[in-house]
């Protein structure tokens, strides 16, 4: 499948997945995302795949971790109120180290909230969501070619570290369709010798669990795993830059808000006003390096997004109070038009 | 150059298939394209509209606000999106469905009974392609190769019986 | 010449279960049952949270610990990665009957090719004897203090009579584990169960009624006792559901 074929988001995270050599899909109707377990439906069974809808959102997440432990490539996608649901397999999956691959399609928020493309996850995704000190590798597509890569990738990631890997896409990624190449080059999986898929009688018995009673062997796995995390660190943020060299004013959004940036920048550079972006494509790790060359040349930061502000606050962290960091957002499955961001723009460039 | 067209109009009506077969004739022509519905309930019999973005370069957002080019194929659409369209663009009507005319004056407007045609000539439901047909025509696209491509990726294997009814009607529709 | 041996399949480790209890007497049934198939190597059990939250550590074949009440889509996800292995998970009644009902119910109504021992002691054990959902009308627990009233928490769940009328499930047994006789039978019970998913035919649950001395505040044989008057009353032993055999419901 290496020509270009037009697809919708969700659909090339499907087909990715696939490509990836995901067998095993498990998950529970919601919208904005129901065409990945609707091509999951149709695809996997003529591959010798699993595709099975759960009765929850909880027990899909369950079959995820059954199904990892015995080693498998295996994934599933929600949209954000599932996704709370299966926050308490994700800690488990984290606190037992396991590769999962797990996709929200983000939906307005709280509670039940709307079906319209929102932002409003990304603290459950970054910060946690389920309980325990954990992380997750978290990838947030801005475009169909990359929910199609970013997918291999997680895929990848998941092995590599033993840990659960998210794609952050949203509603308007997960509907919109755009050409995409399925031209990957493609890693064997690792080897897994801690899977529990039967002693065969010639090793000893593997165990998959995160409970350890006594306080220090806790202690001590958590510590490890962090120890994995910082090599995650250093090793993983990924961004992009779109014309900061010579920026006065830096936008710093991700997913669907750093495309319509891209619109408002060409609109005030075109009024002369120098402005660039920084799109995170990891958001944990959280790319801290171009903020950090960033506030040595810029004036002032804007973070774009489809939430109360929580991107934001990664952004001030990475620039350690250094500049001016100012807030350009809509909610509830409102997406912020190029002329308002452009209005933040003017007044951040009078001077705020 | 970047062309921002928006296909509105009932559930049901082919507004989402119009439009996906514009975005694949962008792809065969080679074009960067975006195509994005409105999604959710609204689909079932509601309005229902998709912006598809073309551009020879990279394509910022898919969301389209201002259209440089408004398919209305009924009067809540044309009333909502008028106002939205660029000054100097195009507006296509359905003016078997639609009564009242446009009152900018800064716009083009192609008014065609499309649904009307559609039922006088055995092709009920392709109101879209007729439409579709007009448009290709006005862009001097109408023999373009990738049109015939594109039908071809946009009906699946199991009703490709209805790729003549849909050549015909965007035929008819060139021809209005 | 060897009088008693313990089973190859449970570890030569000293298990947590308070004295008295019959945890044991099913962790070795189980043990035995994989010796007995010859299928250690290619098992994989499940444990749930509760009192055997740690049988992890005693069976010798593969071991998964699932979140509370998720062991049946574990199971799930484990099976459908390789249908060739045998895998069973092991729950007790604020596992199964409680918080995991959704996932034992759909388990059972795919027919799930696994094998679920259920044991029901009616009490919520590893966190020290608060009312489980198998508590009797009347049962004097942590958060019953005054006895289940029905009307204030309504009546015990009985899960074999439950998931029966379920088109899905190949076979569901309740058995006991309170007297020689009633042990055997339970052995009989749980291998039938392991050499249905042997031989394909799907969902298999056995019930063992079980005791807790410690948390019912009696003696070790009071509760085996207590097991014959109150229990078994309640939640009669026998098959619910046998398909393939075709049977009668039959009860004692």
């Amino acid at each position: 499948m290496s020509e270009k074929v037009l697809m919708k988001g969700n659909e090339a995270i499907a087909e990715a997945a696939i490509i990836a050599g995901c067998r095993h899909y498990f998950g529970y109707p919601i919208t904005p995302q129901t065409e990945i377990a609707a091509y999951m439906a149709k695809r996997m069974p003529k591959i010798g795949g699993t595709f099975l809808q759960a009765e929850s959102e909880i027990a899909a997440i369950n079959m995820v971790y059954g199904a990892s432990a015995a080693g498998m490539r295996v994934m599933t996608s929600s949209s954000s109120p599932g996704i709370s649901l299966k926050s308490e397999g994700i800690s488990y999956i984290a606190g037992a180290d396991l590769p999962a691959v797990i996709v929200n399609a983000q939906r307005g928020g709280p509670g039940l909230g709307g079906i319209q493309p929102s932002q409003s996850d990304y603290f459950q995704a970054t910060r946690g969501g389920g309980h325990g000190d954990y992380h997750m590798i978290v990838l947030t597509p801005a475009s169909v070619q990359e929910m199609a890569e970013l997918t291999v990738k997680a895929f990848d990631l998941a092995d590599k570290y033993r840990m659960p890997v998210m794609i952050l896409a949203d509603g308007t990624i997960g509907q919109m369709m755009e050409p995409v190449s399925f031209d990957f080059k493609l890693n064997e999986p690792p080897a897994k010798p801690w899977a529990t898929n039967g002693t065969k009688m010639q090793r000893e018995h593997n165990i998959i669990n995160s409970l350890y009673l006594k306080p220090l062997d806790l202690e001590v796995e958590n510590m490890k795993r962090f120890e994995r995390y910082e090599i995650v660190k250093q090793n993983e943020p990924m961004y992009e830059e779109y014309m900061t060299d010579d920026a006065d004013i830096i936008l710093a959004a991700f997913g669907i808000a750093a495309r319509v940036c891209k619109n408002a920048i060409k609109k005030a550079r075109k009024e002369g006003i120098k402005v660039g972006l920084i799109r995170p494509i990891t958001v944990w790790p959280f790319p801290n390096e171009p903020f950090e060359k960033a506030v040595k040349t810029c004036k002032a930061i804007i973070s774009v997004e489809l939430s109360m502000g929580q991107l934001i606050e990664d952004v001030r962290l990475a620039t350690g109070g250094k500049v001016p960091v100012t807030l350009c957002n809509r909610v509830g499955g409102m997406i912020p038009e190029p002329e308002e961001i452009l209005e933040e723009i003017h007044r951040v460039a009078n001077g705020g | 150059m970047t062309k921002q067209y928006l296909f509105a109009g009932f559930g049901g009506q082919g507004i989402l298939f119009a439009g996906k077969l514009l975005a694949y004739k962008c792809l065969m022509d080679d074009l960067n394209v975006s195509w994005l519905p409105s999604y959710g309930p609204e689909m079932r019999g509601g309005t229902a509209s998709c912006g598809v973005v073309m551009s020879d370069n990279q394509i910022a957002t898919p969301i389209v606000l201002h259209p440089d080019v408004l398919i209305a194929m009924n009067l809540p659409s044309l009333d909502k999106y008028e106002s939205e369209v660029q000054s100097g663009g195009v507006i296509y009507v359905d003016s078997s469905l639609i009564e009242r005319k446009v009152n900018r004056k800064d716009v083009t407007v192609y008014y065609i009974p499309a649904t009307l045609l559609a039922a006088q000539n055995g092709l009920d439901g392709l109101a879209n392609m007729i439409i579709m047909g007009q448009i290709l025509k006005n862009e001097g696209a109408i023999n373009d190769e990738s049109v015939e491509k594109a039908l071809q990726k946009c009906i699946s294997q199991r009703h490709k019986d209805l790729l003549k009814f849909n050549r015909d009607a965007i035929i008819l529709g060139s021809e209005y | 010449m060897v009088i008693f041996d313990k089973p190859k399949a449970l570890l030569d480790v000293p298990l947590h279960y308070c004295p008295g209890c019959t945890h044991g007497i099913i962790h070795r049934i189980i043990a035995e049952v994989i010796d007995e198939l010859n299928i250690e190597g290619k098992t994989i059990g499940i444990a749930p949270v509760g009192c055997s939250v740690m049988a992890y550590d005693y069976f010798s074949c593969d071991m998964i610990e699932a979140a509370h009440g998720r062991a049946p889509a574990v199971a799930t996800g484990v099976k459908r990665s390789d249908p060739e292995n045998i895998v069973f998970t092991y729950q007790g009644d604020g596992d199964l009957a409680s918080i995991g009902t959704a996932e034992i119910v759909h388990a059972a109504a795919r027919n799930e090719n696994i094998t679920v021992v259920f044991v029901n002691n009616a009490i919520y054990g590893m966190t020290g004897g608060q009312m489980a959902p198998t508590s009797l009308i009347g049962q004097v627990t942590q958060t019953s203090p005054y006895g289940r009233d029905p009307k204030l928490c309504g009546f015990p769940v009985k899960i074999c009579e439950m998931l029966a009328p379920l088109e899905g499930p190949e076979y569901l047994e309740r058995v006991a584990v309170n007297s020689v006789v009633n042990v055997k039978k339970a052995k009989k019970a749980i291998k039938k169960a392991f050499e249905n998913q042997l031989n394909n035919k799907g969902f298999s649950l056995v019930e063992v009624i079980s005791s807790c001395p410690t948390n019912w505040g009696m003696t070790p044989e009071k509760a085996l006792e207590w097991i014959d008057t109150n229990m078994i009353p309640y939640y009669p032993l026998g098959v619910y559901k046998d398909r393939s055999a075709n049977a009668e419901v039959q009860h004692d």
